[in-house]
């Protein structure tokens, strides 16, 4: 047992605490307010090597670990975490299923690009129909031989316009149900592809998510990730690894809104004291920090699970599941104890709510983590 | 070109300070080291300057009197884009001490440059970088807020009081960098984080060299008094108090 | 035995902290039954010297020459080398600005000589030398034993303050051995503009944090800065975002002043600022945020809105120098 971090991973969150706070902080409350998506940042980013920092140096990545991933996208959440969750989809969906499943050649063609931050990725699973159900998927792909023919409509993609490199999750042979689904790789220029009006969303406000509708889009047969019929197992081996990094975004919406309300509670007066002398508020900031102290343990086992070569699957739902109802409890309580002040933009703690609020929905809404969890201890599989 | 940056290994700008053994040695119980803000800006403008093709940098090297405590600063620098990191392994005893250390290394190596930040964080000597030139005997250039080279010839320039001078310089020079050298600080890419991994860091024994000066107590400053708050619809009466109390009118 | 002080030469002027410097050092010479002298270097008029004769200084050495205008570090030290050599100087006073920290390390290696950077008061004794310095940026002090016979210092500037002592002034002319022939650097260019008040120099400072929300609200802290013949600075998040000139920017890693009367406007008072303002004789805080940590430093302090205060404290000076 060793909770110490080695002095990589702790280069690696200074590195992403330095980018965040000097950077980041300057124009986060603009580009929620206008829905501004962060290509500047993402560029940046993208030349420190955050876009693809879990892939194979082999393939221009950054080659860290995942416990430093989680580091890294509690920091930038911490300050932005419309930014947790692009570079989230991008690595630990995209980049984590080529690496995973797909061939020498698409590695080399798909994978490169993406690890350099060069094109960034989406990952198109939810339909208007489909969503925690992701069995039932309606977007065809028929085989004509030598490619596919796609025709449906994907909604709620992250990074949907921004983004050039698709990986689509589509209906092959209807009749097999979910053993019929492909993964196909899809570049966003093909003919037939249009991309819907970006969301207003709720939170997470500057990251862009767009519905993506498919006519005749034909694909390359050479396009499919793994063999035929292996899409549904694909999806669902990629949300697992995707589950750590929206777990850490939660982590990192927690813990920046505890350090902003620690900060408040120390310095605001009332009734002649600073307010963390009132019970009532010190008693709020104890219970903040155990829970965000049991998340982050949780986000940094499932990392290790996977560094190691182990099973994650269960604890990545864990972590997700506790980690975003820790950052919705959370940041809801940083706002109480900012009192007014948190009610407005210029605190921040306001929009780490409404961000938060999306933690328990995507990838996976908290109450299907619990059934992944309790298949999971029913199956003795725990 | 090789340019040497001299990094010293100091407490995070926001520490808390303070002393322990009877006020005698500083206290590092919590604390964060970082790559002193100086040393840090001398080191990414150098890289920089690598990186830009038109620039004849061939080669940076940091250099850190120390114990493998600081070793880790060290590294930082190699993520940073330093290719080579030495540590002489010693306390920093005095400036003159860590001075005959850096100049005997830089006498073995020859640099074109040696880069060091205006002061450290810690005792504010301000001293190393001109006694390194000294001890080799070279010319040395301080408050330098830019470097410009044009083929093999360097321009650097200065502040002096009321403005800016422009020098020109050849051969080993060392360079005393402030505020403006680089703009920021550079965040280590993952690139770098993990080529850092393969880049050397030698250490090399201390020679022995007298100790001019000694630190034998430190103190914190006398606590402030309370703030006066003045009345804004009343402002005649700080000027009174400027004038009469403070008397710095 | 002597005292040899540096007395930096501003372009043919003197300014208060060469008055400072003199001060100290013949306060050293008093204590140590010895003479205070002090060095010059390039142009500059007699009678503009002769006045360090107020400040206790009984001998000027004066290397005469326009090739010493312009500070060749390697040069300069050799040059004080010879004088501390021929005057048999036991202590050399620098100023701990840009040129004492160019000269007194060199000097230093030159004399084997410690040298302790940044004094703030008189040595606590002569011997053992014992001397105290500003450490950790501000945030502490540090006692410093010098172990050699001849000592350098520098003075941590508007540390110690005027203390005049009228005394009769010989001027003697040095002509020195050193030449600039072999040094391989020369200056190309130089722009100055002599008429700006110079943070280093000024009394008093009127500093403007990012409460000044905009480099289009200067106007009012500008006016202030006239009314008291202050110079401006700022906090580093201004200069970084182009708001005022680098040259403004006060703190850790910017400049370290220590005026009579510092103003911060609309300045949090993050430690690395603090670390550059703490050694200021007063310090007044404007801000609208009454837990800002400025206020743990400040001395005086006003509650609220920048743009309203500044305009009536301008008023309220105009009045009292009216007066
Ligand atoms: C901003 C945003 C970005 C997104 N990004 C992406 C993306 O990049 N790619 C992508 O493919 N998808 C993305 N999604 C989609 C997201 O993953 C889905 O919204 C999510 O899976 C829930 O699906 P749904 O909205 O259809 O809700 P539904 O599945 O209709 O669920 C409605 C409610 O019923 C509950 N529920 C459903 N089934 C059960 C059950 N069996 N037992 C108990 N409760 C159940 C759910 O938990 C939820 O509370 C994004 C969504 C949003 C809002
Ligand atoms: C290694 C390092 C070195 C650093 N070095 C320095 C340095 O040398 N110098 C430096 O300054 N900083 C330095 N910093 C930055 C420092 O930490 C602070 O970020 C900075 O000093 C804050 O600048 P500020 O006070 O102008 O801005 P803020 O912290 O944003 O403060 C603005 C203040 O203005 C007040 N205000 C807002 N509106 C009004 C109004 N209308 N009227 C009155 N008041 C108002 C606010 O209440 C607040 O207190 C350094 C940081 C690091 C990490």
């Amino acid at each position: 047992m060793n909770f110490e971090l080695n002095e990589e991973q702790q280069m690696i969150r200074q590195a992403a605490r330095d980018y965040a706070q000097r950077e980041l902080i300057k124009d986060v409350i603009e580009r929620d307010e206008k829905a501004i998506y962060p290509a500047e940042h993402i560029k940046k980013l993208s030349e420190l090597g955050f876009l693809g920092m879990l892939v194979d140096p082999k393939y221009d990545g950054g080659g860290m670990d995942t416990v430093s991933y989680v580091l890294a996208i509690e920091e930038f959440s911490k300050v932005d975490s419309s930014i947790g969750v692009i570079i989230s989809v991008n690595n630990s969906l995209v980049c984590y299923g080529i690496e995973s499943f797909g061939t020498e050649e698409q590695k080399q063609k798909w994978l490169k690009p993406l690890a350099r931050g060069e094109k960034i990725g989406a990952f198109l699973l939810s339909e208007p129909g489909a969503g925690s159900d992701a069995t039932s998927q309606k977007t065809t792909a028929i085989d004509m031989g030598d490619y596919y023919l796609v025709n449906g409509v994907k909604n709620w993609i992250t990074n949907g316009n921004s983004a050039s490199t698709y990986i689509v999750i589509v209906q092959t042979h209807k009749e097999k149900g979910h053993k019929g689904i492909n993964a196909l790789l899809v570049d966003k220029y093909s003919p037939g592809i249009t991309v819907g009006v970006h969301e207003n969303k709720m939170g997470m406000r500057s990251s862009d998510t767009h519905s993506i509708q498919f006519t005749d889009v034909k694909v390359p047969k050479e396009n499919r990730l793994g063999d035929d019929g292996f899409g549904f197992k694909f999806a669902m081996k990629t949300l697992e690894g995707g589950r750590i990094g929206i777990a850490s975004q939660a982590l990192g919406l927690a813990s920046g809104a505890f350090e902003l309300a620690t900060k408040y509670a120390k310095e605001r007066k009332a009734f002649g004291t600073e307010i963390i002398n009132h019970q009532a508020i010190a008693f709020k900031l104890a219970d903040m920090a155990t829970e965000i102290e049991a998340a982050r343990l949780l986000c940094l086992k499932a990392a290790w699970l996977k560094d190691k070569g182990l099973p994650f699957g269960n604890a990545s739902a864990m972590a997700k599941l506790y980690a975003a109802d820790t950052a919705m409890k959370v940041t809801t309580e940083a706002v109480q104890i900012h009192g007014g002040y948190g009610y407005v933009k210029e605190y921040h703690v306001e929009r780490m709510m409404r961000d938060a609020k999306l933690t328990q929905i995507y990838e996976g809404t908290s109450e299907i983590q619990k059934i992944v969890i309790s298949r999971a201890i029913a199956n003795d599989d725990l | 070109m090789k340019i040497l940056v001299c990094i010293s290994n100091v407490p995070d700008t926001t520490t808390k300070i303070k002393f322990t053994d009877k006020q005698t040695r500083f206290d590092p119980t919590g604390v964060q080291w970082i790559i002193n803000p100086w040393d840090e800006l001398a080191l990414s403008r150098s890289v920089d300057l690598k990186e830009d093709s038109s620039n004849p940098v061939s080669e940076i090297t940091v250099i850190n009197v120390g114990t493998s405590e600081t070793e880790p600063t060290l590294r930082k620098c190699l993520a940073i884009g330093a290719d080579k990191a030495i540590r002489i392994d010693s306390e920093p005893k005095d400036a003159f001490f860590t001075a005959q250390q850096i100049a005997n290394y830089v006498q073995k190596e020859s640099f074109e440059f040696v880069v060091f930040g205006i002061e450290s964080g810690d005792y504010n000597g301000s001293s190393v970088g001109g006694m390194v030139a000294e001890i080799l005997g070279v010319p040395s250039v301080s408050s330098v807020s830019d470097i410009k080279f044009n083929g093999s010839s360097a321009t650097i320039e200065r502040d002096v009081d009321g403005g800016k001078e422009y020098m020109q310089v050849q051969g080993t020079t060392v360079i005393v960098v402030q505020k403006g050298f680089a703009k920021e600080p550079r965040i280590p890419n993952m690139r770098g984080i993990m080529m850092a991994r393969q880049k050397p860091l030698e250490v090399l024994a201390a020679i022995d060299s007298e100790l001019l000066t000694e630190i034998i107590e430190f103190n914190l400053p006398e606590p402030k008094a309370k703030v006066k708050m003045i009345d804004p619809d009343n402002l005649q009466e700080l000027v009174a108090l400027l004038s009469k109390e403070a008397k710095v009118l | 035995m002597s005292v040899l002080v540096y007395i930096e030469n501003f372009g043919g002027k003197l300014k208060k902290q060469n008055f400072e410097l003199a001060s100290f050092a013949s306060k050293l010479a008093e204590s140590t039954n010895s003479t205070a002298k002090a060095l010059v270097l390039g142009t500059i008029n007699n009678a503009e010297i002769e006045k360090l004769n107020q400040f206790g200084i009984e001998k000027i050495i004066k290397v005469e020459g326009e090739s010493f205008n312009i500070r060749i570090n390697k040069v300069f030290t050799q040059v004080i080398e010879e004088v501390v050599l021929k005057e048999n100087v036991s202590m050399v006073l620098f100023p701990d600005n840009n040129t004492g920290k160019a000269l007194a390390p060199r000097l230093s290696v030159r004399l084997r000589a410690g040298f302790v950077s940044g004094v703030v008061s008189l040595p606590e004794s002569y011997n053992p030398f014992i001397i105290i310095k500003r450490a950790f940026s501000g945030k502490a002090f540090a006692k410093v034993k010098i172990n050699t016979p001849t000592k350098i210092l520098s003075l941590a500037i508007n540390s110690f303050g005027l203390h005049e002592k009228p005394v009769t002034l010989k001027i003697e002319y040095f002509e020195t051995q050193v030449s600039f022939a072999d040094v391989p650097i020369k200056m190309v260019e130089r722009k100055v503009s002599e008429n700006k008040v110079s943070l280093f120099d000024a009394d008093i400072v009127v500093s403007g944090g990012r409460g000044m929300r905009g480099p289009e609200n200067w106007k009012p802290l500008e006016d202030l800065a006239t009314v008291l013949g202050a110079a401006t600075a700022c906090s580093r998040p201004v200069s970084d975002d182009g708001w005022r000139s680098h040259d403004e920017h006060v703190g850790q890693t910017g400049k370290i002043i220590a005026p009579n009367l510092y103003i911060a406007v609309g300045i949090s008072g993050a430690t690395q600022h603090v670390a550059g303002v703490s050694r200021s004789k007063c310090l007044v805080a404007i801000n609208t945020d009454s837990d800002a940590p400025i206020f743990e430093v400040a001395n005086y302090g006003i509650l609220g809105d920048v743009q309203k205060i500044l305009p009536k404290l301008t008023e309220a000076f105009k009045a009292f120098k009216g007066d």
